[in-house]
C-alpha cells in the first residue's frame, strides 16, 4: 500500500500557498467547457466551489438532498467566522490566526494547511461583503467583531445570531447565478448512492432521485464531495435531521482513508435533553460566552435543591456559586475552547452540582445577570445619566443583550417556556462538529484520485478540536479560494479525455450495487423502524465513545456495534417501494453508514492511546484532570482504510505530522 | 416548567404522491409530552405508523431549529400554527391543549405543487432567485478591502433584517392570493439598501417580479396576513421599498398608467 503524501509544498510557511499557486497547471478559458465537475453538497464549502467552478467557465453538477441549496446546515451556524483582518487593533495577524487555530486543535493538524487558511481569511470577508452579506456594523459603518472561545483577540464577524445563514444565503446567491446563466445543473432533492471510478480515477456518481426513486448515473472529469459532518452518528447532535456521512462514506468504501474519525466537537453550550422523544439538540451560541457565565452551586444541597424544584437560581447568592471556567482557566475564563469547556462541565454534574432535573441531572448554568447589570451602566452613561437607578440599568442592560442576542433567546425561550433574561440559561454539552474527516493531501484530494473532498466532510484544518468561528472560515476558504486553483491542476491533464460516458461496465456495476442494497435493506421487512436503530447506537456513541472514553468501553462499544449492524440488516422494517418518495428509505440508507462508522470511530478512539483536543481518553489525564497527549507515539493523522463492512479489519496508516514552525507544546489556557 | 402529557386527535392530510387524490385522516395519538416540538410529535405518530405497518407522514423538516426553512405546515388554520414568529419545528406541544383536534394540511398554493402529503415543491422560490437574488460579483476575492465603504448601522440593519428571510414560503400559503411579494421583497430590499447592491437594482427587481409572475403568484392586496404569519417578522415595508424600485424602472408613460391603477 502506498504511503500517504499529503503534498505540502516546500519552502517557508508564509510562501507555500503562493508559491504552489505559482506553480499549479491551468485550465484555459476555451478548455473548461470541455470539463464536467460534480459536487455533492450545497452548505458552504458545496455551494461556494460550484459557484466559482461555474464562474470559470466548467460545466458543473450539483446535488443537495434538500428541497433547495439554501437548506444545507452551513445556515444554522451561529455565532460568527473569524478572519485575520486585525481591524480592532488588538494584535492580530496571520500568523496569530495561525497559531491559535493549530494550538486550539491540540497541535494534531497540519501546519501548512491551516497556515492557508489564516493566509485567505481575510479575502473571504471581503467577497462577503462585496455579495452583499448584512454583517453586523458599528455605528461609524464598519464592521464589527467580537471574541470567541481560545482566542485572546477579536476576530469574530458576525450578523446577529445568524452568521451562518447570511454567509450560506450569500453563496446561495453566487451559486444561483450561476445556475441562473447556466452554468450550474441543480438537483435539488438529490442523494449521492456511490461514486464511480474508472481506471482507477473518480468519473461520476450514481445518485437516487428522492421524489420518483430513481437510480441515476451522472458522469464527470472530478467529483468535490462537500457533504458536511457525521455528528448524527450519535443520533442526537446540533446537526439537522438529514445531516449524514453517506458520500464520504461510500468513498472510503471505494478506496478514500478517513482520517481521525475518533475526534468529534462536545459543544458546551447546548440546550439540555428534556425526554426520550427528543429528535435532536438545539446549540446556543459559543458568542453568548462573551456576556455570560457559566457556574453551578457551590454547595450539593443547593443543586439537589435545585433539581427538585424547591430552589431557584436566582436565589443563589453570589458566594455560593462556583464558576469553575474562571475559577480553573483565570487567563481564558468562560472562553476556553470548546473541548476545555465541556469536560469541565461533564466533571462538575459527575460530581452531583448539575441542575437540571432530567435523567441524568447533567445541566449547567450560563448566566448574564453581571453583563446586564455592566452594560446597563455603560448605556446609562453614554446617555448622559452618571448616577441611573438599578431598574435604568437592568432595563438598558436588557435591551443591549437583545440586540446582541435576541434571537438565540427568543430560541431558548421557545424550547424551555423560561425568560433567560430573567433566569439563567440551563446547558450542557452536545454533539456539534467532526474535525475527522476524508483524508485529503494540501489539495484537498482524497486518496481517489480526481475526488476531492472539501469543508467539514475532509479532516484537514482542525486537529483535534476545532476553535468556535473557524468552521464556516473553512467552508468557505476551501469553496472559495482552494479548490478552484487545485482542482484546475487536476483538471488540466483532463482536457483531452473527451466527455465521460455512463454508458460503461463500471456504470453499470456501481448502479446495480447500489439497487441491491437498496433491496436488501427494503426487503428485511423486520419488526423494528429506523430510528430504533439509530437511538440504540447513539446512545452507545454517547455513553462509550463520547466525552469520556477508556479501553474497556471502547471494546463493548466495538463489539455491541458489530452485533447491531448483524441485527439492523435482519430485523429493520422500511414501508413502501423503492420507486417513490420514502423518508424512511433515505434514513435507513444513511443508519446503515453511520453503523459502521461508529465502530471505526471507537476502533479510532481505542488505538489512540492518549487525550487531545475533543478526544478525552480517561487513563491520560494529569492530577488535575487536564489532557495528556504522547507526541512521540501519537503525533499522527491515523487514515483508515477500508477492508470490507467487518471494520475491525480496517487497516490503518498513519500520516506524521511535522511542526517546523510552531513549537509544540503543552496546551494551556490557565 | 414540568412537563406533562396530553392526548390529541390529528386530521392530517394524506396523498400519495402529486397525481392522487387526497384525503384528510383522523389518527389518535396519546402521551404526548407537552416538552415535545411539534415535528417530535409527529415523529411519535409515525414511530407508532410503522409499528403497525402503515406508511409514515411525509413532511418536510431538516434543521428542527427555526432556520433553514425546510419545515411548513398549516396547522389549525395557520401557517406554522397557532404562534407568531415561530416555525413549525419551533413550536411546541405545550401550545396545545389535552383532548384536542389539530387540523394539519400542506401549504396550499398553485405555485406550490404537492409532491407528497404534507411535502409541497418550493423550486419556484429557487427560480425567482436564480433570475437576480444576487449581486453580479465574481468570486474571485480580488474584491476591495470589506472596511473600505462604510455603510450606516441603520441601513446594515434594516438589509440584514430582510435578508433573514427563510424561504419557507408561510408568506405565499397565508396570503389569499397566493403572492410572493413579501419573500421578493425581502430579497430587493436587502440588496437595495447596500450601496453594494444599488448597481443592478434596476435589472434585479425587474427580472425577479417578472420571474414571479411567470411562477404563478398572485398580486399583493396590501392585506397584510403575510406579515404576521412570517416566522421571522419580516415586514410588509420590504413590499413597499419593492415597490418603488420597481415603480421606478418604468419609463414616465407607464408609471402614470401605475399610478391610476392604484388609485382606481
Amino acid at each position: 500500500m502506498s504511503k500517504l503524501n499529503s503534498k505540502i509544498p516546500e519552502g517557508p510557511i508564509a510562501n507555500k500557498w503562493t508559491e504552489h499557486k505559482n506553480h499549479m497547471k491551468l485550465v484555459a478559458p476555451n478548455n473548461r467547457p470541455k470539463i464536467d465537475v460534480i459536487v455533492v453538497g450545497t452548505g458552504l464549502a458545496g455551494a461556494s466551489a460550484a459557484a466559482s467552478l461555474g464562474e470559470m467557465g466548467y460545466n458543473v453538477k450539483a446535488f443537495c438532498f434538500q428541497d433547495s441549496p439554501r437548506r444545507a446546515h452551513s445556515i444554522a451556524a451561529q455565532g460568527g467566522i473569524n478572519a485575520a483582518k486585525n481591524y480592532q487593533n488588538d494584535g492580530d495577524s496571520v500568523y496569530r490566526l495561525f497559531y491559535d487555530t493549530i494550538k486550539g486543535g491540540d497541535y494534531r493538524a497540519r501546519e501548512a494547511n491551516v497556515h492557508r487558511l489564516a493566509e485567505v481569511s481575510g479575502n473571504i470577508i471581503d467577497q462577503c461583503v462585496a455579495q452583499g452579506v448584512p454583517f453586523a456594523r458599528e455605528y461609524g459603518g464598519l464592521l464589527d467583531n467580537r471574541s470567541f472561545g481560545g482566542t485572546q483577540v477579536q476576530r469574530t464577524f458576525y450578523a446577529a445570531g445568524q452568521t451562518g445563514q447570511q454567509l450560506l444565503l450569500g453563496a446561495y446567491s453566487a451559486l444561483s447565478r450561476q445556475i441562473g446563466l447556466g452554468r450550474v445543473e441543480m438537483y435539488n432533492r438529490h442523494e449521492m448512492m456511490d461514486i464511480v471510478t474508472i481506471e482507477g480515477k473518480a468519473r461520476g456518481i450514481i445518485a437516487r432521485n428522492l421524489v420518483t426513486g430513481e437510480i441515476e448515473r451522472h458522469a464527470a472529469h472530478a467529483v468535490v464531495i462537500a457533504s458536511g459532518g457525521y455528528g448524527n452518528v450519535y443520533f442526537l447532535s446540533t446537526n439537522a435531521m438529514g445531516s449524514n456521512v453517506s458520500a464520504a462514506w461510500k468513498i472510503h468504501k471505494r478506496g478514500a482513508k478517513f482520517a481521525n474519525p475518533c475526534f468529534v466537537q462536545i459543544h458546551p453550550t447546548c440546550v439540555p435533553v428534556h425526554g426520550v422523544n427528543q429528535s435532536k439538540l438545539t446549540l446556543m451560541s459559543e458568542s453568548l460566552r462573551n456576556s455570560g457565565r457559566i457556574w453551578v452551586p457551590k454547595k450539593k444541597e443547593d443543586a439537589e435543591a435545585i433539581r427538585a424544584g424547591q430552589l431557584k437560581p436566582t436565589q443563589i447568592v453570589e458566594e455560593e456559586r462556583d464558576y469553575f471556567l474562571e475559577r480553573r482557566y483565570p487567563a481564558f475564563g468562560n472562553l476556553v475552547p470548546r473541548d476545555v469547556a465541556s469536560r469541565a462541565a461533564k466533571e462538575r454534574c459527575d460530581e452531583g452540582f448539575g441542575i437540571e432535573a432530567n435523567d441524568t441531572n447533567e445541566g449547567v448554568y450560563l448566566d448574564f445577570s453581571s453583563e446586564i447589570i455592566s452594560k446597563g451602566k455603560q448605556a446609562a452613561y453614554s446617555q448622559g445619566d452618571h448616577n441611573p437607578s438599578s431598574e435604568k440599568i437592568t432595563e438598558l442592560g436588557k435591551k443591549w443583550l437583545a440586540e446582541k442576542y435576541g434571537n438565540l433567546f427568543k430560541m431558548y425561550e421557545k424550547i424551555t417556556d423560561e425568560n433567560p433574561y430573567e433566569t439563567p440559561m440551563k446547558i450542557y454539552p452536545a454533539v456539534h462538529y467532526t474535525m475527522g474527516g476524508v483524508w485529503v493531501d494540501y489539495n484537498l484530494q482524497s486518496t481517489i484520485p480526481g475526488c476531492f473532498v472539501a469543508g467539514e466532510a475532509n479532516f484537514s484544518d482542525h486537529g483535534a478540536n476545532r476553535l468556535g468561528a473557524s468552521a464556516l472560515m473553512q467552508g468557505l476558504a476551501d469553496g472559495y479560494f482552494v479548490l478552484p486553483y487545485t482542482l484546475s491542476n487536476y483538471l488540466a491533464d483532463e482536457i483531452r479525455t473527451g466527455k465521460i460516458s455512463t454508458d460503461t461496465q463500471e456504470f453499470l456495476d456501481a448502479e446495480n450495487s447500489v439497487k441491491e442494497s437498496i433491496e436488501k435493506i427494503i426487503s428485511a421487512k423486520g419488526s423494528k423502524s429506523v430510528d430504533h436503530f439509530h437511538k440504540r447506537l447513539g446512545l452507545i456513541m454517547w455513553n462509550k465513545v463520547g466525552m469520556a472514553r477508556n479501553e474497556k468501553i471502547l471494546k463493548e462499544a466495538i463489539e455491541e456495534i458489530g452485533n447491531l449492524r448483524t441485527e439492523f440488516y435482519a430485523d429493520v422494517y422500511v414501508p413502501g417501494a423503492a420507486d417513490e418518495m420514502n423518508s424512511e428509505l433515505e434514513k435507513a440508507m444513511r443508519v446503515a453508514d453511520f453503523i459502521e462508522l461508529g465502530q471505526l470511530m471507537a476502533i479510532d478512539a481505542l488505538e489512540r492511546n492518549e487525550s487531545c483536543g475533543g478526544h478525552f481518553r480517561e487513563e491520560f489525564q494529569d492530577s488535575e484532570g487536564e489532557t495528556l497527549r504522547d507526541d512521540k507515539k501519537y503525533k499522527h493523522v491515523a487514515a483508515w482504510e477500508y477492508q470490507g463492512m467487518d471494520v475491525t479489519k480496517a487497516i490503518l496508516h498513519k500520516e506524521e505530522l511535522d511542526y517546523e514552525f510552531i513549537k509544540i507544546a503543552d496546551r494551556n489556557y490557565k | 416548567m414540568a412537563a406533562k402529557t396530553i392526548n390529541i386527535t390529528l386530521k392530517i392530510w394524506r396523498q400519495k404522491n402529486s397525481k392522487a387524490k387526497g384525503e384528510l385522516k383522523s389518527y389518535a395519538l396519546e402521551n404526548v409530552s407537552t416538552d415535545s416540538s411539534f415535528l417530535e410529535m409527529l415523529d411519535q405518530l409515525n414511530e407508532e405508523l410503522l409499528t403497525k405497518k402503515e406508511e409514515p407522514v411525509a413532511f418536510d423538516h431538516d434543521c428542527r431549529e427555526g432556520i433553514c426553512g425546510s419545515c411548513s405546515l398549516y396547522i389549525n388554520g395557520r401557517a406554522h400554527g397557532p404562534e407568531t414568529g415561530t416555525t413549525t419545528c419551533q413550536l411546541h406541544m405545550r401550545k396545545f391543549k389535552d383532548g384536542e383536534n389539530i387540523y394539519i394540511e400542506p401549504w396550499r398554493s398553485a405555485a406550490f405543487p404537492i409532491i407528497k402529503d404534507l411535502i409541497v415543491d418550493r423550486s419556484a422560490f429557487d427560480r425567482i432567485q436564480q433570475v437576480g437574488g444576487f449581486i453580479s460579483v465574481n468570486t474571485s476575492g480580488k474584491t476591495m478591502d470589506a472596511n473600505a465603504i462604510p455603510i450606516p448601522k441603520s441601513d446594515a440593519d434594516k438589509a440584514f433584517e430582510a435578508a433573514a428571510c427563510i424561504g419557507c414560503g408561510a408568506c405565499v400559503a397565508t396570503c389569499k392570493n397566493g403572492s410572493a411579494m413579501l419573500f421578493v421583497g425581502a430579497k430587493v430590499s436587502q440588496y437595495a439598501l447596500l450601496p453594494q447592491g444599488k448597481v443592478e437594482a434596476k435589472q434585479r427587481v425587474q427580472n425577479m417580479v417578472r420571474q414571479m409572475d411567470e411562477e404563478g403568484f398572485g398580486n399583493c392586496s396590501n392585506t397584510g396576513a403575510c406579515e404576521i404569519e412570517c416566522p421571522k417578522g419580516i415586514s410588509l415595508e420590504h413590499i413597499a421599498r419593492m415597490n418603488r424600485e420597481f415603480l421606478s424602472c418604468l419609463p414616465p408613460s407607464k408609471l402614470h398608467e401605475a399610478q391610476n391603477f392604484n388609485n382606481s
